[in-house]
């Protein structure tokens, strides 16, 4: 695939804003990256390998996509990289700095879409924007809240509590309020789930439009078909051991399937 | 790991000779009139609480420093001396009622020194009962119970005392007859002795485990 | 240091808002305490009337218990949705999540306390206009130290099994000079013979355990969130 796709202008108002020029002014240029390395990254919970010395790379302005069974360790991976999961050996680099020489304003460039949506179901989509934004230090935050919500599809929706949205709705928002800083870094654990057609192909294209800014996108996920058109590389995670997907031949989930087998041949 | 290989044994022989030399020892001292042969369970409560203590600091320390730097040794000392500490809290806490009820008439008083002795006997299950119970990564977390634990000493102490005293105080070891004292202070040795090869083994036997964890975890890749 | 305080204030204020939203905290453990306060009338009423220093010991013990219901109540919420994951990933220190938390805890308590304390008054007769400041203090530095050590275990119990029950566990134990200092105080204000120079010794513990546990805490905090 393509990585170095041309930077595209935003072809509409829903592209987001572009490459983050960082939400804190201290955060400037020497505060970004535009590479994370994962490297020799191993974790277990007691018996249970989670992550196998997992090495890898991945750069800006790609997509890639995180294939695996339930429990092979894909959350684990993604919590190590939002460095907020402690591998047991082994370190990730932003931009070829570890996390510690990073401080508190690595989080700043990180944003993360949890299995569990990371919002508060009392508060209404517009406070958990605004919350979440000034934990962040973005500037100018209504209009960016505002801008998050048109993301969302959710502008007459902002005054309500996240308690009475759809799965879907709720999602949405998860999304906008884990880009509400416009994150380097973009990590979706199962973005998918539980989303009818019109809120999936509302977030590809939001993802598309993250790639074109220069974001690093990487997304933990089942569903193939719709992964298939979006990623520009998958690699996939069985029992805690990383492999890539070749390029090639067939659908995702074809290559998936082999790469499966020829590991466990 | 050679060294230690040769220390225990050599460290529990001589805690075996001293612990079957000390009812010997202990009979040279006076006979203490107003308490009788009871007097005497003071030469074995005494040290196994000042073990407590001891054991009490060091998971404390060790707890502070795995928090701290996250070494595997840290955590495996801390464990060891936490499940110590409540081993040598039930002595403590057998022989001092059998000691009150000769001394004051009753099997427990509410006493400073025997209230703070039981609710740092608390602490160290409650590090033991996190550990057990609380899933993976519960290290940490009962860390932080042992460092609070070791931190909390002067406090209870302070308030348990100031609540209510009853119990001898410590001054009086140092000012024991010396015919009381040497019983006092080859107990004290021998109870010293007993910890230290046993924490030894303890820690020892944490190593194996995660060892065998490694191995398990190497079979399954 | 004003930028951790902001943060903290931040957070503090979001479980506030929460709070006034649904009530179920405030609503749940007042009424909690009011039980506790019922059912310990039946062991410390004799002929009609509460024996002597009940009302400092119930005093303290109600706000115990409901302190450790509101804790665990306040992290569950946390919980659901992995909210305290997503505030561990923002770029504030850790410092200022648990300085929020905390904020947030002692305002709901201090709430409670502002119904409980009339209330025991009324209902075991204690003196509590007799030495008004002092109470206020023993209060007040009584809650924090319990709240400090508190609110570090229910948060990091958040990710741990048997949670519900691991955190009186933990938490009786290490909060033992506070509920002495508290109880202890209180008598010493309310009892038939008061004697407020041992209140203020107490109080002085209590200032100097919260001053400790709480940078403690602080120094703990960072090292047990992180999985």
């Amino acid at each position: 695939m393509d990585r170095l796709r041309p930077r595209l202008a935003p072809a509409d108002g829903l592209i987001g804003p572009l490459p983050a020029p960082a939400s804190d002014p201290a955060v400037t240029a020497a505060h970004d990256f535009d590479r994370v390395d994962v490297r020799g990254v191993s974790r277990h919970y007691g018996r249970r390998r989670a992550l196998f010395e997992i090495t890898t790379s991945f750069h800006a302005g790609e997509i890639v996509g995180l294939l695996g069974p339930n429990g092979s360790g894909k959350s684990t991976l993604l919590g190590v990289i939002a460095t907020i999961v402690r591998p047991a050996s082994g370190a990730v680099n932003y931009g070829g700095r570890p996390a510690h020489e990073w401080g508190d304003a690595l989080r700043g460039r990180i944003g993360m879409l949890g299995h569990d949506l990371f919002l508060y179901g009392d508060l209404t989509a517009r406070e958990n924007l605004e919350f979440f934004g000034r934990l962040h230090r973005v500037p100018d935050l209504a209009r960016r809240v505002d801008a998050a919500l048109e993301h969302a599809r959710l502008e007459t929706r902002g005054g309500d509590r996240v308690a009475g949205f759809s799965r879907g709705m709720r999602q949405r928002l998860a999304l906008e309020r884990a880009l509400i800083h416009d994150p380097r870094l973009v990590l979706l654990d199962e973005p998918f789930t539980g989303l009818d057609d019109e809120s999936t192909s509302l977030l590809v294209e939001r993802l598309r439009a993250l790639r074109v800014s220069g974001a690093i996108v990487l997304m933990a996920t089942h569903d193939f078909d719709t992964a298939d058109g979006l990623v520009d590389r998958a690699v996939c995670l069985t029992n805690g051991r990383l492999q890539p997907i070749e390029d090639g031949n067939g659908t995702l989930r074809e290559r998936f399937r082999r790469a499966v087998e020829a590991r466990r041949a | 790991m050679r060294l230690t290989d040769r220390l225990v044994p050599l460290l529990l022989l001589i805690a075996a000779v001293m612990f079957a030399a000390a009812p010997y020892v202990i009979d040279t001292a006076p006979y203490e009139s107003t308490m009788g042969l009871v007097q005497r369970i003071f030469y074995f409560h005494f040290p196994s609480a000042m073990t407590m203590m001891l054991t009490a600091i060091v998971c404390g320390i060790a707890s502070a420093l795995y928090l701290a730097r996250r070494k595997p040794i840290d955590d495996r000392v801390a464990v060891a001396a936490a499940e110590l500490a409540v081993v040598f809290g039930v002595i403590v806490l057998i022989t001092g009622p059998l000691w009150a009820r000769k001394a004051w008439g009753v099997w427990w008083v509410w006493d400073a020194r025997i209230t703070s002795t039981f609710v740092m006997w608390m602490v160290f299950n409650a590090y033991l009962l996190l550990r057990r119970f609380g899933g993976p990564g519960s290290e940490v977390l009962s860390a932080a119970v042992g460092f609070f634990g070791m931190m909390l000493v002067p406090f209870v102490y302070w308030s348990v005392n100031f609540w209510r005293t009853l119990h001898p105080k410590t001054s009086v070891v140092p000012t024991l007859p010396v015919d009381m004292g040497i019983p006092l202070y080859f107990c004290w040795a021998a109870f010293t002795i007993l910890y230290v090869a046993l924490l030894i083994v303890r820690v020892r036997l944490e190593a194996s485990r995660s060892a065998l964890e490694e191995a398990y975890l190497a079979l399954e890749d | 240091m004003i930028r951790v305080l902001a943060d903290a204030w931040l957070i503090a204020r979001k479980d506030l808002r929460v709070e006034s939203r649904s009530r179920e905290l405030a609503a749940t453990t007042l009424f909690f305490a009011v039980a506790c306060v019922l059912v310990f009338s039946f062991a410390f009423v004799q002929e009609g009337r509460a024996v002597e220093n009940a009302a400092a010991g119930i005093l303290w013990i109600t706000i115990a218990f409901s302190g450790t219901l509101a804790l665990g109540r306040t992290f569950e919420r946390e919980r659901q949705g992995e909210t305290l994951r997503a505030l561990l990933l923002a770029p504030v220190e850790r410092a200022s999540v648990y300085l929020g938390k905390l904020a947030g805890l002692l305002l709901l308590l201090g709430a409670i306390e502002i119904v409980l304390l009339p209330m025991v008054a009324l209902l075991f007769d204690a003196p509590i206009s007799r030495a008004p400041w002092l109470l206020a203090a023993l209060l007040a530095f009584g809650t924090l130290g319990f709240a400090a050590v508190g609110t570090l275990f229910a948060a990091m119990l958040v990710r741990a099994q048997s949670r519900d029950v691991l955190l009186p566990v933990v938490l009786y134990p290490i909060t033992v000079p506070v509920i002495i200092g508290g109880v202890q105080g209180t008598a010493a204000i309310f009892g038939t013979e008061p004697n407020l120079p041992v209140a203020e010794a107490w109080l002085s513990m209590l200032i100097f355990f919260d001053a400790v546990f709480v940078t403690l805490a602080l120094w703990t905090f960072a090292p047990v969130m992180t999985d």
